[in-house]
């Protein structure tokens, strides 16, 4: 077998955008993962969000750790820089660059080890500082990169390649950002982009911590007949809320583009704060106000009862604070601020020292 | 009986306070010595604090100089043994003829008494309970009284003290009749019993302290978070751990005087409390890629947990700054301990090869300016620097020359701006060596779409594309190592303290440990015996260090650690000095005294002397 060069993801689109840009500026090194990995669909949700939304490429600040999906921030905005952290570590070294520049957009991609094993207590932590980043969480329920052993974000009960089977409790991202300071959490599937990219453009847009777990399948490791991230199962049990619904078939090993259409159903739209919206689609009887925490986890306590996977918005708090405004931080970046208005002067130095005689 | 004691004299003497932690006690014993200090003597004033928040023994020793030593002495002349259940042990420590005041309420029979020491009794606990119905004060007012007792024995300036007391209730003024009432108490109680002791402190020192060139009484901590202020730092991602925290406490109060638009209340910083140490530097590393000067502090512990985040700022070269103010290791230690043990792990920190920047300041003056500098060290080399200070260094007062600088304009590094990236020709090169001297260029995000790259830890080539081509990997490897000996050409030389022409051997000291070895070789020269001194202040270090150990007979290297780190560290980075190399190692945990030492050197060096 020959290693292979694969085609560029978003070339087939041709469109511009108000920057001028066309979805390739959006575009980064091609892919290394696997053929039909989801990780791979998410990366062309966020090329299509960022090219629509039209924000300039080197005004985002693209985050990883290690893992599979820590390695996607190389295939999109490749005029953005990217920080690839050490292991469990990007959400810290994202708090120092938003701490020292709060002019960017911080697209934090993730995936189980670095969000709940390994990276749990930073994650956490960026929730409870309440960080003004989205935070898309790749989750394929193992570790992809270490050839398949299950991942803390795997459900209790799920078997792996080998028929063995997780016994232990799987971490559910999305409760846990609802009770520890996110104030915008999602749930994405990445055979599903008609539902993915408005997401995407709304945890983007919005102001604070948001968080999309984006369920991704790997097609190498997890993608058999009795797992609970393959794209069949996730298909099959998916519920969705406030979200844009489409219906697709994605087989495996194969790269995923286009939905199709949907019949028109109730349009429920999300406003952000910027003044921009979102319009989100709703099953009725899965319908409430995003901003009711409350019956966002009664929905989640429903779809655990009945065996179903929620997905779309979940919960969006309506007025929110940031890291920014709750630590009084000056509103120019401070990486901004110049040397001469940070030094003290001599002087000061002068009156400093009297105070140690 | 004749109690004399040949040691103390005015002026010359080391008084030890025997306490309990947690009783107020530090304050008051730092007034004696900021006293001492502004009537114009030289002093040096140790806390020897144990690790507990109350109800351990606790020491604190003030040295007065006349000849000019800080360090510690060895010996005692007036013991201040407040603490009952330390008393007699304390009173071993004392010289012989030296003088010992107690609290008499609970009197030491006449037996268990050392008998060749003045025993001064002073019914601390029962005039305390006589002149103060509120038995909350009681213990604090009783370290006042006892103030106002050695103000009356030393002769110290009254006047002076009394201001000083003031000073000190400033932002608590109801609480300062109750306390100089106390004071005065002191006063009157040893003017009636006591007579003035044989040593005490003249009022002929170099006079009052205030002018612009006097000099300041200050520690190393608070030198180097006005140095993180001068150097224009902005983000500080922390985590509390002794001995480092009083740092992060005094850049936090400048920054809220001089850092804080006082009509808006905007912050121009941001001191992050993280969730560990791991967090913190990762902070550090986020922030300094983002193009802010950013800083940690911490002691050991935090920096094996910080070791795989040093190695990526290593190899993806970003700045970083880290106080280290080392403790008594390993493991947990001694956390309220001195020593200078983590210069192993700091030099080679993480995995794999690497190698970190080290700078050892020696005083408060030279923590102030090292602690501005290393932001530009750490910008102009795009590495984490640590600067090496320690619990005796860090949390002790010292006297310094006042804090200067001829410039404050920092050095920012190779940054190529929004101008130089609209002009580039060609593919920006994150990880190229244009000017030949290993320092790369670097670019900053958000400023142009020319100068993305992406920063990883993983192999990489010049442009930082990811890379398992193994000629690609050694070129971006050794132009690292190329940049470090940039940095060694051009961080601090030694310096050379003292040299005497019949000297062949040397003293090599770093740090904290620098400041006793005048004294030693002062003592020693007075027996005839001759050495020189060098003290060390960065790593990797310059060629000067090997090359003046090289016109030396014997290099006894000073070392606060069991296993001589600093030999161990110059015979691995200039094999050739090894024969010369004679480890001397004081690392019992406190602040090493002068007599000590030499002690130490007539031992290692029995042939010389």
């Amino acid at each position: 077998m020959l290693s292979i060069e694969k085609p560029k993801i978003a070339s087939v689109l041709q469109r511009k955008n108000e920057l001028g840009l066309s979805p390739e500026d959006y575009g980064g090194a091609p892919s290394t993962l696997c053929g039909g990995c989801g990780h791979d669909s998410v990366t062309a949700a966020i090329i299509s969000a960022c090219f629509e939304l039209s924000i300039p490429p080197e005004n985002v600040a693209k985050m990883s750790g290690i893992g599979c999906s820590s390695k996607t921030p190389a295939y999109f905005l490749r005029g953005a820089h990217a920080f690839n952290a050490v292991h469990g570590r990007m959400p810290s070294v994202t708090t120092g660059a938003c701490a020292a520049n709060r002019d960017m957009y911080y697209l934090a991609v993730s995936g189980d080890g670095d969000t709940a094993s390994i990276g749990l207590g930073q994650f956490i932590h960026a929730l409870r500082r309440r960080l003004n980043m989205l935070y898309l969480i790749e989750n394929n329920g193992i570790y992809g990169l270490t050839k398949g052993q299950f991942s803390a974000l795997a459900d209790a009960g799920s078997r792996n390649k080998q028929g063995g089977m997780n016994p232990f409790t799987g971490i559910d991202p999305v409760r846990l950002a609802m009770t520890l300071g996110a104030s915008f959490v999602a749930r994405g599937f990445s055979g599903d982009k008609e539902q993915l990219i408005p997401l995407i453009k709304a945890g983007l847009l919005h102001k604070g911590f948001a968080l999309i777990d984006v369920l991704s399948p790997c097609v190498s490791f997890n993608n058999h007949a009795d797992s609970s991230r393959s794209y069949d199962y996730i298909r099959k049990h998916e519920r969705e809320v406030n979200s844009q619904v489409s219906e697709d078939f994605v087989p495996s090993r194969e790269e995923i583009f286009l939905l199709p259409e949907e019949q028109k159903k109730a349009l429920r739209t999300a406003c952000l704060h910027d003044g921009s919206s979102v319009r989100m689609r709703a099953y009725p009887e899965s319908c409430y106000e995003p901003d009711d925490k409350q019956a966002a986890f009664r929905f989640l306590d429903d779809c655990q009862k009945e065996g179903s996977i929620p997905t779309g918005l979940i919960y969006k708090e309506a007025e929110t604070e940031d890291f920014h405004d709750m630590c009084g931080t000056s509103q120019t970046a401070l990486r901004d601020l110049p040397m001469d208005g940070l030094i003290p002067s001599p002087e000061t130095l002068r009156h400093i020292n009297q105070q140690f005689r | 009986m004749d109690l004399e004691n040949p040691r103390a004299e005015p002026d010359n003497f080391v008084i030890r306070f025997a306490n309990v932690n947690g009783s107020g006690s530090a304050s008051s014993n730092a007034l004696i010595a900021r006293c001492i200090f502004r009537m114009g003597h030289t002093i040096g004033a140790k806390n020897m604090f144990p690790s507990n928040i109350q109800g351990f023994p606790t020491w604190y020793e003030i040295r007065v100089s006349s000849q000019g030593y800080t360090a510690r002495r060895g010996g005692v002349d007036l013991m201040v043994a407040m603490n009952g259940q330390t008393i007699l042990k304390d009173a071993e420590d004392l010289e012989k003829g030296g003088v010992l005041i107690y609290d008499s309420t609970r009197p030491i029979a006449e037996r268990l008494r050392r008998q060749d020491v003045l025993w001064l009794d002073l019914p601390l606990t029962e005039l305390a309970r006589r002149h103060f119905p509120d038995s909350r004060q009681r213990t604090l007012l009783q370290n006042m009284i006892c103030t106002g007792v050695l103000c009356r024995l030393l002769r110290l300036d009254e006047t002076l003290l009394r201001e000083l007391i003031s000073g000190q209730y400033r932002s608590k003024s109801a609480l300062l009749p109750v306390n100089i009432k106390a004071f005065e108490l002191g006063c009157r109680y040893a003017a009636e019993h006591f007579k003035c002791l044989p040593f005490y402190v003249t009022s002929s020192g170099s006079g009052e302290r205030l002018g612009e060139d006097a000099p300041l009484l200050m520690n190393g901590n608070t030198a180097m978070a006005l140095g993180a202020l001068f150097a224009g730092a902005t983000v500080c991602g922390w985590y509390p751990i002794t001995p480092s925290t009083s740092l992060i406490d005094a850049f936090s109060d400048f920054c809220q005087r001089y850092r804080t638009d006082h009509d808006s209340g905007e912050k121009k910083y941001a001191i992050i409390q993280a969730e560990d140490e791991i967090a913190a530097i990762g902070m550090v590393l986020g922030a300094s890629w983002m193009g802010a000067r950013a800083f940690t502090a911490t002691s050991g512990p935090g920096i094996s947990l910080m070791c795989e985040f040093l190695g990526y700022g290593y190899y993806a070269e970003i700045p970083a700054v880290i106080f280290n103010i080392q403790r008594c290791g390993p493991s947990t230690g001694m956390p309220t301990r001195n020593q200078q043990a983590d210069l192993l792990i700091c030099a080679y920190a993480s995995h794999g090869d690497s190698k970190h920047i080290m700078i050892f300041p020696a005083g408060p003056d030279e923590c102030f300016e090292f602690a501005r500098k290393a932001f530009d060290w750490a910008e102009r080399y795009q590495t984490p620097v640590f600067v090496m200070s320690d619990l005796d260094a860090g949390m002790n007062d010292a006297i310094s020359p006042p804090l200067k600088a001829a410039s404050f304009a920092p050095d920012r590094g190779k940054v190529l701006g929004m101008q130089e990236l609209e002009q580039l020709q060609g593919p920006f090169l994150r990880y190229a060596d244009p000017d030949g001297d290993g320092i790369p260029y670097r670019t900053l995000p958000g400023v142009h779409q020319k100068g993305s790259y992406f920063t990883r830890g993983s192999g990489h080539d010049r442009a930082g594309r990811y890379t398992e081509d193994g000629a690609l990997y050694q070129e971006n490897m050794r132009r690292i190592a190329a940049k470090f000996k940039t940095a060694a050409r051009e961080l601090p030389e030694p310096l050379f303290p003292l040299s005497h022409e019949s000297a062949s051997s040397v003293i090599i000291s770093y740090g904290s440990g620098s400041e006793a070895v005048k004294e030693a070789i002062d003592l020693l020269k007075a027996d005839g015996i001759y050495l020189n001194h060098m003290r060390i202040r960065a790593f990797p270090f310059s060629a000067r260090v090997r090359d003046f150990c090289l016109t030396q007979d014997r290099c006894l290297v000073l070392d606060l650690n069991r296993d001589g780190q600093m030999a161990c560290l110059l015979r691995n980075e200039f094999p050739e000095l090894a024969p010369l190399l004679i480890p001397l190692c004081l690392w019992d945990g406190l602040p090493v005294q002068a007599e000590q030492l030499v002690r130490d050197i007539r031992t290692l060096m029995p042939g010389a002397l």
